[in-house]
């Protein structure tokens, strides 16, 4: 399954991923030798080095972590992975493979979903920032924490918990993603809509340049207006103009009292007016607003992602929202919410059919687990193609619609080929998963999709990634949500921060 | 309509307002208990109690008269009755206890219990409790309570038949060496184990007709019970630190610390 030993050289030169488009191998870079890996010996610990050049010789398949992204769509073949403990052996590293003109592909926790984070065929070494895993500071007046970036998320989360303050960011994959990575590849999730995003929570970065300089951009102060704002140029770059080795973010209270409920829809027409009832409702205490279709329900279901609904519950139900509140006061919160639940169920014509609300913690977190669920039962269930587009919230059933009408014509619908077409997303922000869940990858099903649903999102001025950044899958398709001069521009910023173009090769920019 | 010999069942839940199960708990810096400033919730067997009794309704339907829910505790705990009440219980009773005294024990608790099914007007046939609290993991008031009541009981339910016709009820137990299946008369006290069911999410109807239903204010003077407690807690303390393991490079290596440490092999 995994491929065998091989020179570095050939390695290098064969572009291993099995899908579409691939990488040509930059001519500019060299691949990793004997002669490097004795190099990083010396500046670094053994346990920080994975390599099956000699004389380390691991076997290839130690390094398939590594090399392999979450979906198992993109499989790289780096010979080397390197764990640094310090920033300073960071730099060390990058000022290195800069003169050697040896790829580098920064890696936190591998859960991205565009293959950004794994390396393509350019004999890259691999820098996995899990060994950087200490909290630096904490302030628990001012909420502002300052950690390495190989901080898993999750124990950010239980770090700053006793404090009574969480994290602005959360998502599916908190047990494995890094800090580093949510703020390289400027992550949404669950608290957006409520908290903002990254580029207005993260304070100050460290990151070491591509040339090994180590840029201290790490502050905590909450204003600061003196010159250009560089860390926002770092924060969604995905690792391709320097590598991000500490944030400073701003971590908001925890919540007093958080309620959530699902609510079933007799139809998809019912979202929007439910959204701007909710909106109007619940008003500040409204912090997650998050939508699936039945499909995507029954899937997470299926899998066993988290308890579900009565039968009679879910009867008639077309799609399902789950809206999650978070507020100071308890009972303001439940008058608030009774109030809005008691409106929908008595309204004339009603635009939910019933629905459950969490009565214990317990409840709460298996409610979340069936939306955040969803993820993993499609990957359970089969091959996904992800589309993570912005359109407009009256579109949302269309796209899902279209994309299934357009695979059933090419006569691609079926238990052996498209199993199921779903859409989930945070309506709150706009933003839809779309997912075509396949018995496995076929060139047939990718040629009907894309650049089909690149061009479906184009026509609503959408983006065709509205979170999970471009990585190495949508580098081609950036021009139907950028424009040229936008594009050109990138490449040239690209070009003063790394010229010798080793940070992430192949990443993000066409 | 035929005369029926089939007496309509009453069913009484009693259930338990504890630290939610999902908290992390720590000690109080007296060592006298832990600290309760935390979420609480419904205890989880109850919650399955409360499940049950429910379910047992969809099955049964008009035979089941009514499902009462009572609790022994702090004013808070009427939440509780109503999170019982939004599942489909069809009222509730609050034993209130004063917020700073110490939690009712089992046998005070069963005292209560015995007291208020004698008030029952129209009697208890069937008393389903967890089978212990999170908090105490006592495990004690429903066998307490049959004893006092001297009813049949069946602890550690992971299923329930009932036939009204015979007035009895088959329950499989959860035993050390498996399952065991018992006949029991009624009137009858279980306890429920975790395989029983899965309790329900309370829906938005449900939710909303719990705000009108019925809950009955008592002390424990009107059942003339003491709740005083028996037990004096002398000390709580957390468990050792777990020490770190060992890794070996080898089988071997591994079965010379196995010999060292006293374990030598059966076969």
């Amino acid at each position: 399954m995994f491929p065998t030993r091989q020179a570095a050289r050939r390695l290098a030169l064969q572009s291993s991923r099995r899908w579409s488009h691939s990488v040509a191998p930059s001519p500019r870079l060299n691949p990793v030798t004997e002669k490097d890996l004795a190099y990083f010996s010396s500046i670094l610990q053994p346990s920080s080095i994975l390599s099956t050049l000699s004389p380390s010789k691991l076997p290839a398949s130690e390094l398939d972590p590594y090399n392999t992204d979450w979906i198992g769509r993109y499989k790289g073949t780096s010979t080397t992975v390197l764990r640094p403990r310090t920033t300073q052996e960071v730099s060390e590293i990058v000022k290195y493979c800069n003169e050697k003109r040896i790829g580098v592909v920064p890696q936190g926790g591998n859960t991205g979903l565009v293959g950004g984070s794994v390396p393509t065929g350019s004999g890259e070494v691999v820098v996995n920032l899990g060994n950087m895993s200490n909290v630096r500071h904490f302030d628990a007046v001012s909420g502002i924490l300052v950690a390495d970036a190989g901080c898993v998320l999750q124990s950010l989360t239980d770090y700053i918990a006793p404090q009574n303050h969480i994290m602005p960011v959360d998502l599916g994959a908190k047990g494995s993603c890094q800090i580093g990575g949510n703020v390289a590849t400027n992550a949404g999730g669950l608290r957006l809509m409520r908290y903002g995003s990254l580029h207005g929570t993260v304070l100050g970065l460290e990151v070491v340049l591509p040339d090994g300089t180590i840029l201290d951009l790490l502050s905590t102060l909450r204003k600061d207006n003196t010159g250009y704002d560089l860390k926002q140029l770092f924060i969604g770059a995905e690792g391709t103009l320097g590598i991000i080795t500490g944030v400073s973010i701003l971590t908001p209270p925890a919540p007093q009292a958080s309620n959530n409920v699902i609510l079933a829809l007799p139809s998809f027409e019912c979202v929007l007016p439910l959204f701007k009832t909710a909106k109007r409702q619940l008003s500040e205490i409204m912090s997650a607003f998050e939508y699936i279709d039945r499909t995507a329900y029954d899937l997470a279901v299926k899998h066993g992602q988290g308890r579900a609904l009565n039968d009679e519950d879910v009867e008639g139900a077309a799609c399902f929202v789950l809206i999650e509140t978070s507020g100071g006061k308890r009972e303001h919160d439940e008058e608030k919410l009774n109030e809005l639940l008691e409106t929908l169920m008595t309204a004339d014509k009603p635009i939910i059919n019933t629905g459950v609300m969490s009565q214990t913690p317990a409840q709460f977190a298996s409610m979340w687990a069936l939306r955040e669920g969803v993820t993993e039962a499609v990957s359970k269930e089969g091959k996904a193609y992800k589309y993570d587009i912005s359109v407009p919230l009256s579109s949302f059933k269309d796209v899902v619609d279209v994309t299934r009408e357009r695979l059933r014509e090419k006569g691609l619908l079926g238990p052996k080929a498209v199993k199921h077409v779903i859409g989930y997303g945070h309506v709150g922000d706009g933003n839809l998963h779309l997912n075509v869940v396949a018995d496995a990858y076929t060139p047939e099903i990718e040629a009907a999709l894309e650049p089909f649903v690149y061009e479906l999102v184009a026509k609503y001025k959408g983006s065709i990634s509205a979170e999970h950044g471009v990585g190495v899958m949508k580098t081609h398709a950036l021009h139907y949500s950028k424009s040229n001069t936008a594009i050109e521009m990138m490449k040239r910023i690209k070009q003063v921060f790394d010229p010798n173009g080793i940070m992430n090769p192949g990443k993000v920019l066409p | 309509m035929r005369p029926s010999a089939v007496r309509l069942l009453n069913v009484l839940v009693p259930i338990k307002r504890t630290i939610d199960y999902a908290v992390k708990i720590r000690v109080n810096p007296q060592q006298t208990g832990v600290d309760t400033n935390v979420k609480h919730s419904m205890n989880p067997f109850d919650e399955i109690a409360v499940e049950e009794a429910v379910r047992l309704r969809e099955k049964l339907k008009d035979a089941v008269k009514s499902i009462k829910v009572i609790t022994i505790g702090p004013p808070k705990a009427s939440e509780t009755l109503r999170t019982a009440l939004a599942m489909g219980a069809d009222a509730g009773i609050h034993v209130e206890v004063p917020e700073a005294s110490p939690s009712p024990e089992p046998l005070g608790v069963a005292k209560a219990l015995q007291a208020v099914i004698k008030r029952e007007k129209e009697g208890v046939d069937l008393v389903i409790l967890g089978k212990q609290a999170i908090d105490d993991d006592a495990g004690q008031t429903g066998q307490m309570l049959a004893g006092l009541m001297g009813w049949s009981q069946a602890t550690f339910a992971s299923k329930i038949v009932v036939d009204t016709e015979k007035k009895e009820a088959s329950v499989t137990r959860e035993i050390d060496g498996g399952l065991e299946e018992i006949r029991c008369r009624l009137p009858l006290v279980l306890t429920t184990d975790l395989r029983l069911n899965e309790p329900r999410y309370a829906s938005l109807p449900n939710i909303m007709k719990a705000k009108k239903k019925p809950i009955e204010k008592l002390s424990a003077s009107d059942l003339g019970v003491d709740l005083t407690p028996i037990l004096e807690t002398l000390k709580v303390t957390e468990p050792p630190k777990r020490t770190g393991g060992q890794k070996v490079e080898s089988v071997d290596e591994l079965v010379q610390k196995l010999k060292d440490a006293g374990i030598t092999a059966v076969a």
